[in-house]
């Protein structure tokens, strides 16, 4: 229940709100998409992300920023959630929510790092693990509504990790305005040319746009990666102002 | 030896805390760093925390801009790093009405 | 208080050892920061107690190295809820570095590189109660833990050890430090449960 009032007669402002798991799929063995039901939910943009909280009977509480995977669906959104090692929130997620499960969200939030369908620019998004996740909300907004050219590069530790993986080859092979290309820094699949590795400069060079083409740039995935990335994207020539980078936390062990 | 330390997280990780307090789109604001002086935008900042309590600093000059802590009953916030904070407030735009 | 998630626990909070209010049992040493991680040169490094009256005390790193130190095993609390017990720290007493301070202060702040500060009653770091760690678990303090040195104050919530440790000055009247301006609570005694404020 939202405190209504404080002293001075002063609403609260109302943040944290009752969400309902609808259901949860597995995305990889380690991560999960939920999609939820959030009565009232006003709508989002892609590349916004949501917090979601927590609370255990004995009211110990626990909240984890997720972005939200889908473009604007009515009450329902979808979050798609990775596995962490030891983390309270992500392993409940992944591992225990089932349908009818009760959590709150707090959002959307994140007015920065969003992509909208009237810009009609290219755009280059270069994810690196679950980064990926608002740049699929991306990739799923601008379905059917833009045609602005857009290139994903995303760097994962090897083929089973790869989210969203039979949708975004789907939508690549349908589409000639998306180009898909994967970069894996463990293992590779059979017949895969490039050496495995971190992403390099040679890598951008190969599968997103020279510097004249002004793409807007979204990065997103684990810091390392993303000042790496923002480097070499920068040393390339691109505008600072066209990169926008969103930090995930460190890297995992 | 680490060659370069840097911040876990950015400013896209202070917008839900924030936006407790403030009513509109906090990460497109921008703020001014009172060290350096170098104006950045809120999304940028190098992020620390969020335990004990998140600290924003500086892109330029690693001075601290912002913190903020949540407690059971408070959100405190220290904005004196900044010797100005520019929230953008489209024509348009009506703060969220409160439910 | 808010909606509860069926099948959620959070945490393990139950331990053979007692632990304070609040806290779990963790096995690894979780890295807080509220900045970027200093990098101190040892020839560069110095330790100063500044009293009230400005007068200072300096330490080079040789000369706190050629300091008595002890080995000391103690439990650490942090106020983000995680507890370590029995973690093995070397290092020189604050008794041994105030020995021949002069001084009317009953109040100290705790200066660390980088610029993080917290304040605490002046006889918590006496009779025994902190030290200068610059060793743990048997090796050199990693700095990401706080090397080359830090504050070990262990019966205080952990935030009140400060890492990168550089100085004490040493204050006639309370004032707070880096956490306690927001929102923190000046002493941190985690078995009373003083995490913030009016705690």
């Amino acid at each position: 229940m939202a405190r209504a009032a404080v002293s001075g007669g002063l609403k609260v402002r109302r943040t944290w709100r009752p969400a309902v798991v609808l259901e949860r799929r597995q995305e990889t063995p380690s991560a999960s998409t939920l999609s939820l039901d959030v009565p009232g939910w006003t709508g989002h943009l892609a590349g916004q992300h949501v917090d979601i909280r927590l609370t255990a009977p004995d009211g110990y509480q626990a909240a984890r920023s997720y972005s939200l995977a889908a473009p604007e669906d009515g009450d329902r959104i979808e979050i798609t959630v990775q596995a962490v090692p030891d983390g309270e929130v992500s392993t409940y997620l992944v591992g225990d929510a089932q349908s009818g499960d009760s959590v709150e969200v707090r959002g959307p939030v994140g007015g920065w790092f969003v992509w909208r369908p009237e810009s009609s620019g290219p755009v280059l998004l270069v994810a690196g693990g679950s980064g990926v996740v608002p740049l699929m909300a991306m990739i799923r907004s601008r379905d059917r509504v833009s045609q602005a050219p857009f290139r994903l590069i995303y760097s994962v530790r090897e083929p089973k990790d790869r989210i969203y993986d039979h949708e975004l080859r789907r939508r690549a092979a349908e589409d000639g305005g998306l180009d898909v290309t994967f970069v894996y820094t463990r293992a590779a699949p059979d017949g895969e040319t490039r050496p495995v590795g971190r992403i390099s400069l040679d890598d951008l060079v190969s599968h997103s746009w020279p510097a004249e083409v002004e793409p807007t740039c979204y990065v997103c995935g684990p810091t390392g990666f993303v000042e790496a990335v923002a480097d070499l994207l920068i040393f390339m020539g691109h505008d600072p102002t066209k990169i926008k980078t969103e930090r995930f936390g460190p890297s995992g062990p | 030896m680490d060659t370069r330390t840097t911040a876990a997280y950015d400013g896209n990780a202070l917008a839900g805390p924030l936006s407790e307090v403030f009513a509109v789109e906090v990460t497109t604001a921008v703020g001014r760093c009172r060290g350096c002086g170098t104006s950045s935008e809120v999304a940028t900042f190098q992020v620390y925390g969020p335990d004990p309590g998140l600290v924003g600093r500086c892109p330029g000059c690693e001075n601290v801009l912002l913190r903020v802590v949540r407690t059971p009953d408070s959100l405190w916030l220290d904005l004196s790093g900044m010797s100005a904070l520019r929230v953008l407030m489209p024509a348009n735009s009506a703060a969220e009405s409160d439910e | 208080m808010g909606i509860i998630s069926r099948g959620f626990r959070g945490r393990r909070r139950d331990s053979t050892r007692q632990l304070p209010p609040g806290q779990y049992l963790t096995k690894d040493f979780p890295v807080l920061s509220a900045g970027p991680t200093p990098r101190v040169p040892l020839d560069t490094w110095e330790f100063a107690v500044t009293t009230e009256l400005g007068d200072s005390h300096r330490w080079s790193w040789t000369e706190l190295m050629a300091l008595p130190a002890e080995s000391i095993t103690v439990d650490i609390h942090c106020v983000t809820r995680w507890s370590k017990l029995d973690t093995d720290w070397r290092g020189v007493s604050i008794d041994t570095l105030l020995a021949d301070v002069e001084t009317e202060a009953d109040f100290a702040m705790v200066h660390s590189y980088g610029g993080y500060t917290t304040n605490l009653p002046l006889e918590d770091l006496l009779d025994g109660h902190a030290w200068v760690a610059y060793q743990y678990d048997g090796e050199d303090l990693p700095s990401a833990h706080g090397g080359p040195a830090r504050m070990l104050v262990p019966h205080l919530y952990f935030w009140k050890s400060a890492k990168w440790v550089r100085g004490i000055e040493l204050m006639l009247q309370d004032s707070p430090g880096f956490w306690e301006q927001l929102g923190y609570h000046d002493y941190g005694d985690p078995w009373r449960e003083q995490r913030y404020q009016g705690d």
